[in-house]
């Protein structure tokens, strides 16, 4: 006879939850890099209405965690699996803030014409989010090699982040006029490297869940010698 | 969660041993098919209270009562006979029960004192009554053996089919497993929840831990005064009073 049925239940519970904040983090990049394309500023909005639902419902986990260490007093797998979940709605809350950061400044921009053609910022946006996707479904299946090709993902936006600073610096040497909005564009940049960043933690925080160790694996999987900052001449 | 329908209700309630008073003004309301832990430290007035609820106090000729307890609006003080209210009001103790019997007759026990004697009806009431306590599967094939040769969480999930064979609304448990070992502790605590979808519990903890594990509302006794009765997940994640919080935090005293 399998025991504690209603302690399993609220784990199953907050699993469900877990992954719902997850697709609505999906679906906020999905949109804000959309508006941000289509100078949409009624999809922009929409970004942030839903950032709103995704705070709501980081509290509502938040709360069952606190009531289920409360009320269940977890320990071992259990512990670990609540204290994971209080840490990635932290990252996954953040990455729903930097979507509507975005959100923010393809409204500002929504009238003016762009300095340059989206190219990167895109194919960066694509990166953050699949890493995102990846990092959720590896909590979803405990998958540790999945969490981990995440963490190894990181460098490559971090990349891509260095390659857009580099152009943006140039345009904003040639062009004066161009300024404000290349610094809009850095801005989104590296809104974008931090939802990477972020991602790299859910991964961190599901291979702790698994294995009870918690390593910074981004840095084990940084590339030797590679610069962080690209020096611009 | 939202208030269910009031089920029980004492109302500044005192009990008195002879001289010394054991409740002092316990004013309580028990909501339908929920779970209420009554916790506090030994001397708190917690047993006390649960026995004036199907009024075991009786008993004791030394004890006087004032104040009222409600059972569905009738006062049970005054209104009801005392057969019918512990028919709708069963208990479990503390330590396993059974009468020595067999497990069938154990079950049958209190159906046939309130009248029933089909044989069939029998069957089918200790048949469900033991599927109801999470018994049925252990025991369906020796309901015949002496109940004593249970082992002691077996013996209480008995005590428990015992109590719902003749159909009671409320049950009351008083420390239902403190004499049992830490699986079948958790067995009766998963029952619990199972039962409250059809009764209405109230039980009595020492293990605060318990208390957290499986009651909707939790009310903290102390010196026979009720200190704080709200949600559980109150109690224990935001107390209001700072001697509830001492008590759950083990820092009372």
């Amino acid at each position: 006879m399998v025991t504690r049925h209603s302690f399993d239940h609220g784990l199953d519970d907050l699993h469900l939850d877990l992954i719902k904040m997850g697709s609505l983090v999906e679906e906020s990049i999905d949109n804000t890099i959309q508006a941000l394309k289509k100078q949409d500023v009624e999809m922009a909005r929409q970004v942030f209405l839903n950032d709103d639902v995704i705070d709501d419902l980081e509290q509502q986990i938040e709360k069952k965690c606190m009531n289920l260490i409360a009320r269940q007093q977890p320990l071992a797998k259990d512990l670990r699996t609540i204290s994971t979940a209080l840490k990635i709605i932290t990252d996954m809350e953040r990455i729903a803030d930097h979507s509507a950061d975005i959100a923010e400044l393809t409204i500002r921009m929504a009238n003016v014409k762009y300095i340059k053609p989206l190219i990167d910022i895109p194919k960066m946006a694509e990166l953050a989010k699949q890493m995102v996707n990846k990092s959720i479904d590896a909590y979803v299946r405990q998958d540790i090699i999945l969490a981990q090709e995440v963490c190894a993902s990181d460098d490559d936006v971090d990349d891509l982040f260095n390659k857009i600073v580099l152009e943006l610096v140039n345009i904003m040497k040639n062009d004066s006029e161009a300024v404000e909005q290349a610094i809009d564009f850095m801005f989104i940049a590296k809104y974008l490297e931090r939802m990477a960043d972020h991602a790299t933690n859910i991964g961190e925080w599901v291979v702790f869940n698994v294995t009870g160790e918690h390593d910074h694996l981004a840095r084990l999987f940084h590339k030797e010698g590679r610069q962080d900052f690209p020096h611009v001449k | 969660m939202t208030d269910g329908k009031l089920k029980i209700k004492t109302d500044n309630l005192n009990l008195f041993y002879s001289d010394i008073q054991a409740l002092k003004n316990v004013t309580v309301d028990i909501r339908e098919r929920e779970v209420t832990a009554l916790i506090g430290p030994s001397g708190c007035g917690k047993s006390t209270f649960i026995k004036t609820l199907n009024r075991m106090n009786d008993l004791v000729s030394s004890v006087r009562i004032t104040g009222d307890v409600y059972l569905d609006d009738l006062n049970i003080y005054r209104e009801y006979d005392i057969v019918d209210l512990r028919k709708r009001v069963g208990m479990v103790f503390q330590k396993p029960n059974p009468f020595p019997m067999s497990i069938y007759d154990n079950v049958a026990y209190g159906p046939r004192i309130h009248g029933v004697k089909s044989k069939s009806q029998l069957n089918e009431i200790v048949e469900e009554s033991l599927k109801s306590a999470a018994l049925w599967d252990e025991v369906k094939d020796r309901l015949k053996q002496n109940a004593l040769g249970l082992s002691g969480g077996q013996q209480q999930r008995l005590c428990i089919a015992r109590v719902l064979a003749v159909e009671p609304e409320v049950v009351l448990m008083d420390e239902p497993t403190s004499a049992l070992d830490p699986i079948s502790t958790l067995k009766i605590e998963d029952l619990i929840d199972e039962l409250k979808e059809k009764y209405t519990i109230v039980i009595v903890t020492h293990n605060m831990q318990q208390a957290g594990r499986i009651s909707d509302r939790t009310a903290f006794f102390l010196h026979g005064e009720v200190v704080e009765f709200d949600f559980t997940e109150n109690i224990f994640s935001k107390p209001s009073d700072k001697r509830t919080e001492d008590y759950i935090t083990g820092r009372f005293g």
